[in-house]
């Protein structure tokens, strides 16, 4: 090894090294390591616990023809679509209105957080509640006279993963908002005076020079949210349970349930490794854009 | 003010008291719901102010609704909870710290490499990673114990607090480090007697960030923790949405609200800090 030539090298490294051994560990065996098992296991035909019959990629295949992993996987799409757009839009339009110099800022801040710090399965069961068909607000604006009003999502199976964007965004567009207000905050004060100089409105000098500024707060909460999306399990979990049917179910819980519930490992491997590289090819070339504009910007400097 | 300045900033407030109303309706139903009795809760509805503080939904929630198969309530998950977040926190804190120190001023080889790596895998889904680790815990026999939560929550943990630490130290003068190096200080001692409090504040938002990312996690202490450790994200799940029998609403968000207590009790004693929690997280990611 040419890491360590000298004896000099091997004690300045030695304790840095020991520190950082934990952190190997885990990434090599429980990342990478369970990563590579459970690929292993997504080319068997294992039920309940691994066995070694190989069957090449019909796990796979398996999974690609099952309706459920169509259904879950084009809901995360759904869901990533409606919720990213919703957060996004309700936080960048709260975090405007808290820069136009508002008495009770902080209260304001306070409300629109809060939800951040909540379990999603407390957010679930909440939403749940609130949409309960019987008692809920669907009963109480029925209640007013409103007699054709219909709130019941969690019940409805093509309103279900609707019903998940809507807790979602409640929950994740306080973030938005205060990566928003920062990244307003940081802005030059004068393009306001040189806005009103020219005449131009609020609204105009909004979206037309102050909103493209926040390019990087931007990016910052799509990669937040991104991870939440693939991430969704625990709101899908007490809100919906997955319900009707299958009708919200997204593929994290299908793992889950093929995992633990239905003792199919192979399968649930499989769908493990479909999700991975579904990341990884988003991720990746996401990731490089992102290093190339940098290394393009400290190239113009 | 003008005509035109008035009217926008009525609207401006108009905006921002409904959304306000909006926000803050799931948390006044969920207590409202919660100090009502079902006869009440039937005839008045999910919005009215309830009657009297009626605290025996609380005394249920706490006491005697049932999780699956045992009905003593929630606080066992309350307890559970408290076990599995205190040691967690600390050991990913310091390892975090730890780690951040070394990887900044130290640089051992590949530590880039090593911190690419941990953010990846704090940002997929634990699904992906579960079976082998299930089976691992097995084979040295503490799968679904207390230890055995503490490990995982140490292990899906420790990157993210890497990476707040690391953030944090890379914006310190290296001088520091430099001066106590020639002073003759070693690894440890530079850790424990400059770096460590030097790092207070970050420290603050670590613990913060963890203790409420922990005490809300629900897919690990389902898996780990087994049945005698179920944390009470899980155990208010079992309440809510595995009940035979009619269901008590008011019980439910009796359990709710007390296990979005103590997150909440962080989020409104901590205010700004939590806030860089969240932002911190998210820019260094």
């Amino acid at each position: 090894m040419t890491l360590f030539k000298t004896d000099g090298a091997r004690a300045r490294w030695s304790m840095p090294l020991l520190a950082l051994g934990p952190s190997w560990a885990i990434v090599l065996f429980c990342y990478l390591g369970t990563v590579i098992l459970t690929f292993r296991i997504s080319l068997t035909s294992s039920g309940m616990i691994p066995n070694g019959d190989y069957v090449g990629l019909a796990q796979y295949r398996k999974l690609l023809g099952s309706s459920r992993w169509e259904t879950s996987f084009g809901n995360m799409l759904t869901f990533g679509a409606f919720f990213l757009a919703g957060a996004l839009l309700v936080g960048t339009a709260l975090a405007v209105a808290l820069d136009r110099g508002v008495r009770g800022e902080a209260v304001f801040r306070t409300i629109f957080l809060y939800p951040q710090a909540l379990s999603f399965i407390v957010t679930g069961l909440v939403w749940q509640w609130l949409m309960n068909p019987a008692l809920g607000i669907q009963a109480a604006v029925q209640g007013w006279g409103w007699t054709g009003f219909s709130f019941d999502w969690p019940y409805d199976r093509g309103m279900a993963i609707y019903a998940v964007v809507l807790a979602g965004v409640w929950q994740a567009s306080g973030v938005v908002m205060v990566l928003m207000l920062a990244g307003l905050r940081g802005i030059d004060r004068d393009i306001w005076r040189a806005a009103r100089v020219d005449g131009i409105s609020t609204w105009r000098t909004y979206a037309f020079l102050v909103l493209p500024q926040l390019g990087g707060m931007l990016a910052t909460s799509v990669v937040l949210l991104s991870v939440g999306v693939i991430k969704v399990y625990d709101l899908v979990v007490a809100l919906t349970g997955g319900g009707p049917g299958t009708a919200s179910d997204v593929p994290a819980k299908f793992i889950m349930d093929y995992l633990f519930g239905r003792q199919n490992i192979a399968l649930a491997s499989a769908a493990s490794i479909a999700l991975l590289v579904t990341v990884l090819a988003v991720f990746v070339p996401f990731h490089y854009a992102a290093a190339l504009r940098r290394r393009a910007r400290e190239g113009a400097r | 003010m003008t005509r035109s300045a008035l009217l926008q900033r009525i609207a401006l407030y108009a905006f921002l008291l409904t959304a306000a109303a909006i926000f803050g309706l799931p948390l006044y139903v969920m207590v409202a719901t919660s100090l009502k009795s079902m006869p009440e809760l039937r005839e008045t509805g999910i919005f009215a102010l309830p009657r009297a503080l009626d605290p025996s939904a609380w005394r249920m929630a706490w006491t005697g609704a049932c999780t699956g198969l045992t009905c003593g309530g929630i606080s066992p998950g309350f307890w559970n909870s408290v076990k599995i977040v205190v040691p967690s926190v600390g050991l990913t804190v310091l390892a975090g710290a730890l780690n951040g120190y070394a990887m900044t001023f130290w640089k051992p080889p590949l530590s880039g490499l090593l911190l690419g790596l941990m953010v990846l895998g704090a940002f997929l889904p634990h699904q992906i990673f579960l079976y082998p680790l299930v089976q691992w815990l097995s084979a040295i026999g503490i799968y679904q114990t207390l230890p055995a939560i503490i490990v995982i929550h140490c292990i899906f943990g420790i990157p993210l607090m890497t990476l707040l630490f690391r953030g944090y130290y890379s914006g310190l003068p290296r001088q520091l480090f430099l001066a106590a190096q020639i002073d003759g200080a070693g690894f440890w001692r530079i850790f424990l007697c400059i770096m460590l409090p030097l790092a207070a504040p970050v420290t603050v938002v670590a613990v913060i960030l963890q203790s409420t990312a922990i005490w809300n996690d629900f897919l690990l202490g389902l898996v780990f923790a087994g049945r005698e450790n179920l944390p009470m994200t899980v155990q208010l799940n079992n309440i809510v949405n595995t009940v035979t029998g009619e269901r008590d609403y008011t019980v439910d968000m009796a359990a709710t609200v007390l296990t979005a207590l103590v997150p909440l009790a962080i989020f409104l004693l901590s205010g700004r800090w939590f806030v860089r929690g969240i932002t911190a997280g998210a820019v260094k990611g």
